[in-house]
């Protein structure tokens, strides 16, 4: 049998287990109970002591993406029985839909922006960071440098400036000013992570290419890029989660038509009074992509959030 | 100039075959590529700091546009350098700073050094622990409101469950003293797995010969612990700090839906202060003056360390 000196008796292992795993489920605490607060009724959510067990409602999810109005017993008298089960649980606290609420809208508004802006950080990047790792560029430590450092500005810094050039192009508050401002965001993440995916395809892959008689062009995208593909998708999911993360520039640049989900969440509170299920739905919905994503990515989750200065 | 592979392979090449390879020139293609990450850039990240350099020396306001615009050189930043309000900002920003960094590192290397201990299902759990750090700050601030709830707060309830302390007695951000630990729990709770996982990346890079050589030599693990395990990972600790600086350093989203700086201003932070200056009291020169404080202060910072960083590694 072989015997390593660094190799953890089993006790040893026993008690790491048990304290990883204690911190793990105390850190997954907020985050289920928040999930659970969705599905809480509101007398429920704040209730005293606060409630592991409950009757388990849809309200929050329905007060989520629907406006309601309150509606006299005469009302409630002539619609009759209610049809659908949303309808249902409205109607039982003496209130109607009148339509659909902002959410849905603030969701799309997410998924738009933040797959356009990917979309084009990774075109723009990869033919970037390809240029970048396989010709000479003048300057081009300098050029790289200076493009990670643009991640270190505090966002409000920027965020004035470009108020004001967004306001002379009459691009506030719309789709292509938040993609173009999240491509430019992205684009030195995407550039600085795939220049590091592609310097790790070994060079005579193209040389051969080339002398088999492809173009440079056709070389780089028939041979780099399926070498580079898992590498550019994990990117794409990086820049992904921060253009659906991100609030600052959302904030202060959106207001109506292009507002993402992140500023709109916090106000649904105020729409119906304290509407924490309601609250914790919008949450719910918004940050489980995320989690899939998260546990998709794990494997090169360190690589993209240190810009690959971690490469493990 | 030294040629570049695919020169060399097109040089040793027939004539014929070289033709049909050049397609695009290298270099044609080169500034095909980078050209429109170049525009992007200079009109997203540079134009705006340049605008931002020279508006620094103004006295615009967004909110007067007709008004005339006068170059008041460096009143600005004397304004600022000299309001104590801003030194109050800076301090709750460097308690901000060294606390969530302090517990950052102090947690995130355990849990490392723990699933080091390779017992069964660690990679699940880690990514389970990993899972905060990806999620929206401002939604995860605005849903930590509700966990600070006095009263019906799941928060002051598991904190009283283990004192006995009353749940309403005691509100992490209404209260002056609490409040500007309130921000430190939720970004220790949301960011400890990053400091985890460099760590992780850290212990996992020490090859075990080390260790097996420290044991010929008769040292015990305590003494192998401080002699190899600490030095080894110290460049990934300090990378670690480094990133943790410079993303708290610019905080916003996170403590502006969880505390929106207050009560009173205790937990205002640089962004924050810099947020109201600009969108809130619109006073674009004076908010541009700091800014650029705010830029040279992190790339200053930033940069000594680096070069500390770089010390260390060397060793």
């Amino acid at each position: 049998m072989s015997y390593s000196v660094n190799e953890p008796s089993s006790r040893q292992k026993w008690g790491a287990g048990i304290l990883v795993i204690s911190y793990a489920v105390i850190t997954l605490l907020p985050l289920l109970w928040i999930i659970a607060t969705g599905f809480k009724s509101p007398t429920d959510s704040i209730a005293y002591p606060p409630k592991v067990l409950f009757e388990p409602s849809l309200g929050g999810y329905v007060n989520l993406f629907t406006t309601q109005t309150r509606a006299s017993a005469e009302t409630l008298e002539a619609l009759g029985e209610p049809t659908t089960w949303y309808d249902e649980i409205v109607q039982e606290k003496d209130m109607v839909i009148v339509g659909p609420s902002r959410f849905p809208e603030r969701f799309l508004n997410s998924v738009i922006i933040g797959f356009g802006s990917t979309f084009f950080a990774i075109v723009l990047g990869t033919a970037a960071a390809y240029a970048f790792s396989r010709f000479k560029v003048p300057l081009k430590d300098d050029l790289l440098f200076f493009i990670l450092s643009t991640r270190m500005m505090p966002p409000i810094a920027v965020a004035i400036p470009i108020f004001l050039m967004f306001r002379n192009l009459g691009m506030s508050d719309t789709h292509a000013g938040m993609i173009l401002l999240y491509t430019g965001v992205n684009l030195s993440l995407a550039v600085w992570l795939i220049n590091g995916f592609i310097d790790e395809i070994p060079i005579e892959y193209e040389e051969a290419a080339l002398i088999d008689g492809y173009t440079r062009f056709q070389a780089f995208y028939k041979v780099v890029l399926p070498q580079a593909a898992t590498g550019i998708a994990s990117t794409a999911i990086f820049c992904l989660i921060f253009a659906w993360n991100e609030y600052a520039f959302a904030v202060l640049l959106t207001s109506g038509t292009a507002q993402t989900a992140p500023p709109f969440i916090p106000t649904i509170i105020g729409v119906g009074g304290l509407d924490w299920p309601a609250m914790a739905a919008g949450a719910t919905i918004f940050l489980l992509p995320v989690m899939v994503f998260t546990i998709l990515l794990r494997k090169h989750l360190l690589r993209g959030i240190t810009f690959g200065a971690v490469r493990k | 100039m030294l040629k570049s592979p695919a020169d060399r392979a097109a040089m040793a090449t027939p004539v014929r075959v070289a033709r049909r390879i050049k397609g695009l020139s290298d270099r044609a293609i080169a500034w095909i590529f980078v050209t429109p990450t170049i525009i992007i850039l200079l009109s997203i990240n540079i134009f705006p700091l340049i605008w931002t350099i020279w508006l620094s020396f103004t006295n615009f306001r967004v909110n007067r546009p007709n008004k005339e615009v006068d170059f008041i050189g460096l009143r600005n930043y004397e304004r600022i350098l000299t309001d104590p309000d801003t030194w109050l900002t800076m301090q709750s920003t460097a308690h901000f700073l060294f606390w969530t960094i302090f517990f950052q590192v102090l947690i995130g290397f355990a849990l490392a050094y723990l699933i080091n201990k390779k017992f069964k299902g660690n990679d699940m759990w880690t990514t389970i622990i990993v899972l905060p750090m990806m999620l929206s700050p401002a939604v995860v601030g605005n849903f930590w409101k509700f966990l600070y709830q006095p009263q019906i707060g799941f928060f002051n309830y598991v904190v009283s469950f283990f004192t006995g302390v009353e749940p309403t007695s005691f509100s992490m951000i209404g209260d002056v003293s609490l409040a500007p630990w309130s921000i430190v729990i939720v970004d220790t709770w949301m960011w400890t797995p990053f400091v985890m996982l460099i760590c992780l990346a850290g212990l996992r890079s020490i090859p075990d010969s080390i260790y097996e050589a420290a044991e010929c030599d008769r040292a015990g693990k305590w003494r192998q612990f401080w002699t190899i395990t600490i030095p080894m990972v110290l460049p990934f600790l300090m990378l670690a700090i480094l990133f943790r600086g410079i993303e708290n350093f610019k905080m916003f989203d996170l403590v502006v839906q969880l505390t929106g700086g207050g009560p009173g201003s205790t937990t205002e932070l640089t962004s924050i202060n810099l947020k109201r200056e600009a969108f809130e009291k619109w006073r674009t020169g004076y908010a541009s003056a700091y800014a650029v404080i705010l830029f040279v202060t992190v790339f200053g910072l930033a940069s000594i360390y680096v070069k500390a960083l770089n010390r260390v590694k060397a060793r």
